[in-house]
């Protein structure tokens, strides 16, 4: 049915309609499942979701050298008590992403969106938007399919590994999965949700992938929390209005040849970046005591 | 599913699980030779926990994942890692060998692609290309004119729709290996079906189904 972002937005244009009802419709078309099936799916992946946003809000997780045990916490307290210099809607988004992380990180349940090592950021945004805009649960599935839509095409058009693309292809096509659901959550136009495609990818490109000991910890977490912000920015400058001058398809592009132009240090090898610094070093030797 | 990594944990687990449904016999001990990034970094992405829950059938969004060790145990398995290079394979690969029950061994390599996709590369030696994205045959038979559309005759006398088809052999006029994709579930007829071809020497049909425990059945 479409095979980039622009053939999807054409569809959506021709019908008068949003970009996830002719999500909906490929999905169909290409499972065989009925509508009412697709949405129960879609129900079950938010429930993971969510249960993973939230679970390590109050209490601490053991992860692997415990490099972002317990991190969640401390930043919903500090959301619920003062809103911090971002407000409280952002600081509260950036706890719900550090949870998944956090989760993510102790071997929990997780629903990769793209991938597990970005798992917080979508959760994030949906579940921030359903509470400040108080979206009934369909609207918030009907975000969830946006997002789908454009991540699908983005793996088929480009790749979401860290391994080929470093975190801009993970964390940053997260943010721009999740900067298309939220514009069209938030009632913009489907050409919106694409420019917001745009800025999230034009805002993370060249992001390496440099986890540090080579654990999915850190600097992962904190990209989740920021490229959180970098969704619901990118989608708030669509909103408001700004074009983009660049096609979300040839942002893609742009990414997928930064990604392939980066050394395999910065993607996912964890020999260079954060991985590589004095301190990295020292926990990669602690991690290989430990395990020997 | 279940983290770190999509790639390293999930995509691990389901290689190791689609591999155990290909077996489709009892085995008491698995050998994993890790590959690539797969060596370097399979204990801090739990790569190792998740790809023995993979051969205990657990699928990739089961929470007993982190405890496989100790349920692989209880359940008599065992199991070893060893690095293996595996020339020209994904950076993410693992060769995992089966020993059954009978004694005989069988061989499995695949790949973990990213996001959780994983790719089978070889079944007994024999090159494949299965995604696991759909229900499958794994037919092995003598290498001789005639055989593939014997089978493609009994897939569609029952309306099965082939997807994708692959064939291999080992050498002109001994064996080959055929793994065929299809659209939709395979019914246990269809197996009972091919078994009366003179030609075949094996069939397995997998059925995958995302949401529940897979069933597989070797005939």
């Amino acid at each position: 049915m479409y095979g980039n972002l622009s053939e999807l937005l054409a569809l959506a244009v021709q019908r008068g309609s949003a970009l996830w009802p002719v999500v909906l419709d490929n999905e169909i078309r290409l499972s065989g499942l009925s509508e009412e099936e697709i949405f129960s799916e879609l129900e079950r992946h938010y429930q993971v979701m969510t249960a993973s946003a939230t679970k390590a809000l109050e209490r601490p997780m053991p992860t692997a050298l415990g490099l972002i045990s317990g991190i969640t916490a401390p930043q919903y307290r500090y959301s619920q008590q003062s809103g911090g210099l971002c407000g409280q809607t952002l600081n509260r988004a950036m706890a719900f992403a550090l949870s998944c992380s956090e989760v993510n990180a102790s071997m929990g349940k997780i629903c990769a969106a793209p991938t597990a090592g970005a798992c917080g950021i979508l959760p994030a945004v949906l579940m921030t938007l359903e509470q400040s805009l108080q979206l009934d649960r369909h609207q918030v599935l009907c975000g969830l399919l946006t997002a789908s839509g454009v991540g699908a095409v983005i793996m088929k058009n480009a790749t979401v590994a860290g391994a080929e693309g470093g975190c801009q292809a993970e964390c940053g096509v997260a943010a721009a999965m999740a900067a298309a659901a939220a514009v069209e959550m938030a009632g913009g136009s489907p050409s919106q949700a694409l420019d917001a495609v745009s800025f999230a990818l034009m805002n993370s490109m060249g992001l390496v992938c440099d986890p540090v000991a080579g654990l999915v910890q850190v600097p992962c977490a904190q990209r989740n929390a920021s490229q959180t912000a970098n969704a619901l920015l990118s989608a708030d400058l669509a909103l408001a209005g700004m074009k983009s001058p660049i096609p979300a398809d040839q942002t893609v592009d742009a990414m997928y040849r930064v990604g392939r132009q980066l050394p395999s240090e910065l993607r996912e090898t964890a020999m260079g970046g954060i991985a590589v610094t004095e301190a990295g070093r020292e926990f990669a030797r602690r991690l290989r005591d430990e395990q020997d | 599913m279940i983290g770190p990594s999509s790639s390293h944990t999930a995509g691990a687990a389901r290689l190791a699980r689609v591999a155990r449904q290909i077996v489709a016999a009892p085995f008491t001990h698995v050998q994993f030779g890790l590959h690539g990034s797969f060596a370097k970094t399979y204990r801090g992405h739990g790569t190792d926990r998740a790809l023995v829950a993979g051969v205990l059938g657990f699928r990739e969004d089961d929470e007993r994942l982190a405890d496989s060790f100790a349920l692989a145990q209880q359940a008599g398995l065992t199991w070893e890692f060893v690095e293996a290079d595996l020339e020209g394979m994904h950076e993410n690969s693992v060769r995992m060998r089966f020993s059954l029950a009978d004694g005989s061994i069988q061989e499995i390599i695949g790949s973990s692609i990213g996001g959780g996709q994983i790719v089978i590369r070889s079944i007994d030696g024999f090159e494949t290309e299965y995604s696991a994205q759909s229900s499958a045959l794994i037919i092995r038979q003598y290498d001789r004119p005639g055989v593939v559309s014997e089978v493609s005759g009994v897939l569609a006398a029952n309306r099965i729709n082939i997807a994708v088809m692959r064939v291999s052999r080992s050498a002109k006029g001994e064996t080959a290996f055929c793994v065929i994709e299809t659209d939709g579930w395979i019914p246990p007829e269809v197996g009972l079906a091919l078994r009366g071809l003179p030609n075949l020497i094996s069939v397995r049909i997998i059925n995958l189904s995302d949401r529940e425990e897979s069933a597989c059945t070797e005939i």
